[in-house]
């Protein structure tokens, strides 16, 4: 028996989280995993938080997982990082894209965005920081991060043997499928476990 | 064939698979990618449609089912307050092809005004309803739905909620059916609601009832799964999967699909067996209080709230008063981010200047204009549901006028919320001599939900060109003598008309015509809006960083703290130029503008 493993992903709205646990819940289930995904959205199309959990395993019951329960936090942004902080065990591990978007409370000067952000996740928790916004521009679309980030965290999950690139070629547009392909090796490439 | 497909996915799949005919629905969250999904999939053997509002969507499919087709009515849980009118009858004459009334409850408010239960509503309708615990039995249950609201002469209620409608897990497909339209024969006893034949129709609603709950009793949608006999839990929807996760193989489980009529003979058996017996259930004791009001000892909602979403922290917190560890950290860093208008969003530039306005109350309503309470425009003031800007404001208008408010009332909603309810609640205010400006936000398409088709847009919900309602005709035949239409990212043209209709003693109207920032253009977008997409740029030795444009509250503007100045992002800005109008030092231009 296969004990269930939770991830969260979590950003801002319009950074591709929903299509990244989309490729990799389908992955799961292809290998023969039993996957549970669940997304919050809000309202607005953009510029809220997003967040996605994956829960996999033999059998998997809840969609969604409480506080303390995650074993891998992939956070497209650092504010959201923080906090989603709360939901991994205290053991688990934090991928952490050092990106950074102002929220509509900074930009009107109503709240400052802390430069303590990084530090501070990286004090409380085992996170390994990257900047995949860059390693997806070298690749040719700074878009593509969120295939760089999901390649890190296939390297965590140790489940680099997976048929990854059929799960790429499944579920984004034709034209972008080399690019992300790209994209899911430098990530994989780009942290060691 | 299995597939990992959203709950709203799998009831699409199962429109299909039931052979419905005939499905309608108006965009809610979490209720819309069920029509989409149809549309986009089934078109060709369903006939599926965007209506105006829900009791619309209703109707419709009320009428398919008559005429001897399977239909569905899909709408998010307030959606169904609007078709409460027609359910409730319909409820009494029953069906002729099978009728499936999704509801799409959200508990923890992701997206709605409120977290009614709508379980009430099968229990006030006196209708039967199923309740799926994950994306499988949301397909299977449309399937189900349809025989059953054949088999027992009533409309089904399909209650979801948002954990099932946007929580993927995996479907295994079965075949389509192939159902035959019933041919069509005058039944005016049964349909005809007059007297004296009316009279016959509520003791058969009492009957079938009767029928339904010695079903309920019987049926594989009512299950035991059996642990041994100390402790017992009954639950259904998205909570039993809470409750698998928090007892395990520690409880025995009567897990309902069908939770209305209830199977009260199966859950005396299950309560006689079990030490202790938990009803676990998300927002209200629907199921408990009946369970009580049968005399059978159970706990519910003394230990488990009936707030907001559950989750398996909730129940475990609830019933074992365990917690899991967490790291510790300071969560005061966290800036909120609250929902925001898009970048090129058309409605920033109206509400940066309508919220310069002193002496003016907002009548919001729902959509993407309900984001204009937010910060930076704190603008809003009130909303209540579909249709209610122009009303409300009337008679807060109304009010404010004979007891000598300075305050003047400015009603705002969207051009789907118009077609939506907004065309009476501006009837209203015209019939009744309001002195209320009404601004109807045209951004050609329904926005919030995620680019719907509507009335005014031109094509329906399977892509066919469509007559355009012109609602600039419709404001003229209302009664508005006082109509303008602006382009709401000229910011003095918004101040001058904002000025030109509070002028007036009598109604006056402002339709602002611009595409939403995302939308996919149309042919004929393209022709009345051109290409207006080319991003802008700060000149760094004028920009004096004011942070004067920061105010319009725009996510493409970034300000360096180091260097005091603002820059954009050039991904995300298309060019709307509110920030070219806001900023003092004539600082930013349109990419490839000279000087």
């Amino acid at each position: 028996m296969r004990e269930t493993k939770n991830i969260i992903l979590c950003g801002v709205g319009g950074q591709g989280t929903i299509l990244t646990s989309k490729v990799l819940s389908n992955c799961l289930m292809k290998a023969g995993y039993d996957v549970k995904m669940s997304e919050v959205h809000g309202m607005a199309q953009r510029g809220g938080s997003v967040t996605t959990q994956v829960r996999f395993g033999d059998y998997v019951h809840s969609p969604i997982m409480g506080k303390g329960s995650a074993d891998i936090l992939v956070a497209f942004e650092k504010m959201e990082a923080l906090r989603y902080l709360d939901m991994i065990k205290p053991e688990g591990k934090v991928i952490l894209n050092d990106y950074e978007i102002a929220s509509s409370t900074v930009l009107a000067g109503e709240e400052e965005y802390s430069s303590l952000i990084l530090e501070e996740v990286t004090n409380a928790a085992n996170a390994s920081v990257l900047n995949a916004c860059k390693i997806a521009g070298n690749i040719g679309n700074v878009k593509a991060m969120n295939i760089v980030l999901l390649g890190c965290l296939v390297k965590f999950m140790n489940l680099g043997e997976l048929d990854w690139d059929t799960a790429i070629r499944e579920n984004v547009k034709p034209s972008l499928v080399d690019l992300n392909i790209k994209a899911f090796y430098a990530g994989l490439g780009a942290v060691s476990n | 064939m299995k597939q990992i497909l959203t709950g709203n996915e799998a009831v699409a799949r199962g429109a299909l698979e039931a052979g419905v005919g005939f499905a309608s629905a108006y965009p809610g969250t979490p209720s819309t990618e069920i029509l989409e999904n149809i549309g986009e999939k089934y078109s060709d053997t369903i006939i599926c449609e965007w209506a105006p509002n829900e009791k619309v969507a209703m109707e419709a499919a009320i009428g398919a089912s008559v005429m001897g087709a399977r239909s569905m009515a899909v709408m998010k849980h307030v959606g169904v307050n609007v078709a409460a009118d027609p359910l409730f009858t319909f409820a009494y004459t029953g069906v002729t092809g099978g009728m499936v009334l999704v509801s799409a409850d959200d508990p923890g408010q992701h997206s709605s005004q409120n977290e009614q239960d709508n379980r009430n509503y099968a229990k006030s309708a006196k209708i039967l309803m199923l309740e799926p615990s994950n994306s499988q039995e949301a397909k299977d249950m449309v399937v189900i739905g349809m025989e059953l609201s054949e088999q027992f002469d009533s409309p089904v209620l399909l209650r979801m909620t948002t954990r099932i409608c946007h929580s993927k897990s995996i479907v295994e497909f079965g075949e389509p059916k192939a159902v035959k339209v019933i041919p069509y024969k005058k039944n005016y006893a049964k349909y005809g609601i007059m007297f004296p034949e009316i009279l016959k129709l509520h003791p058969k609603v009492e009957q079938r009832l009767k029928l339904a709950e010695e079903y309920s009793n019987a049926s594989s949608l009512n299950v035991e799964e059996w642990n041994g006999s100390k402790v017992g839990v009954i639950s259904a929807g998205v909570a039993y999967q809470y409750a698998k996760e928090v007892f395990g193989d520690k409880a025995s489980y009567l897990k309902l699909g069908m939770t209305y009529p209830l199977p009260m003979a199966k859950i005396l058996a299950f309560a006689d067996k079990v030490d202790k017996l938990y009803v676990i259930e998300e927002l209200e004791p629907f199921m408990e209080e009946q369970i009580k009001a049968a005399g059978i000892d159970c706990v519910g909602k003394e230990l488990i709230t009936s707030i907001g979403e559950l989750n398996p922290d909730i129940v475990k917190k609830a019933i074992f008063n365990e917690e899991n560890n967490i790291l510790t950290f300071n969560k005061g860093l966290v800036t909120q981010r609250p929902a925001t208008f898009c970048a090129g969003c058309p409605h920033r530039g109206f509400f940066y200047q309508l919220a310069k306005e002193k002496n003016i109350v907002i009548s919001s309503d729902i959509g993407c204009y309900g984001l204009s309470g937010n910060a930076p425009y704190h603008a809003k003031d009130f909303a209540f549901c579909m249709g209610s800007g122009f009303s409300s404001a009337h008679g807060a208008a109304k009010v404010a006028q004979k007891h000598g408010a300075q305050q003047r009332l400015v009603g705002v909603m969207g051009d789907s919320t118009f077609f939506h309810s907004g065309m009476t609640s501006m009837l209203d205010a015209v019939y009744n001599n309001s002195n209320t400006l009404m601004c109807i936000l045209d951004n050609r398409i329904t926005g919030m939900t995620g680019h719907q088709e509507n009335p005014g847009s031109g094509f329906t919900l399977d892509g066919e060109a469509s007559t355009v309602t012109d609602i600039y005709q419709v404001v003229k035949a209302l009664g508005v003598k006082h109509i303008r239409v602006i382009n709401p990212l000229k910011l003095q043209d918004v101040k001058d008309a904002v000025n030109w209709g509070l002028s007036f003693d009598e109604p006056a109207v402002i339709i602002t015509r611009w595409p939403c920032a995302l939308k996919k253009l149309s042919q004929a977008d393209k022709a009345e809006f051109g290409n207006y997409k080319i991003p802008v740029t700060v000149e760094a030795d004028k920009c004096i960083g004011c942070k004067a444009c920061m105010r319009a509250g725009c996510p493409a503007l970034i300000y360096n703290m180091e260097k005091r100045k603002v820059t954009t992002d050039a991904v995300q800005c298309i060019g709307c130029e509110v920030c070219i109008q806001v900023c003092p030092k004539k600082a930013i231009k349109k990419v490839g503008a000279g000087e």
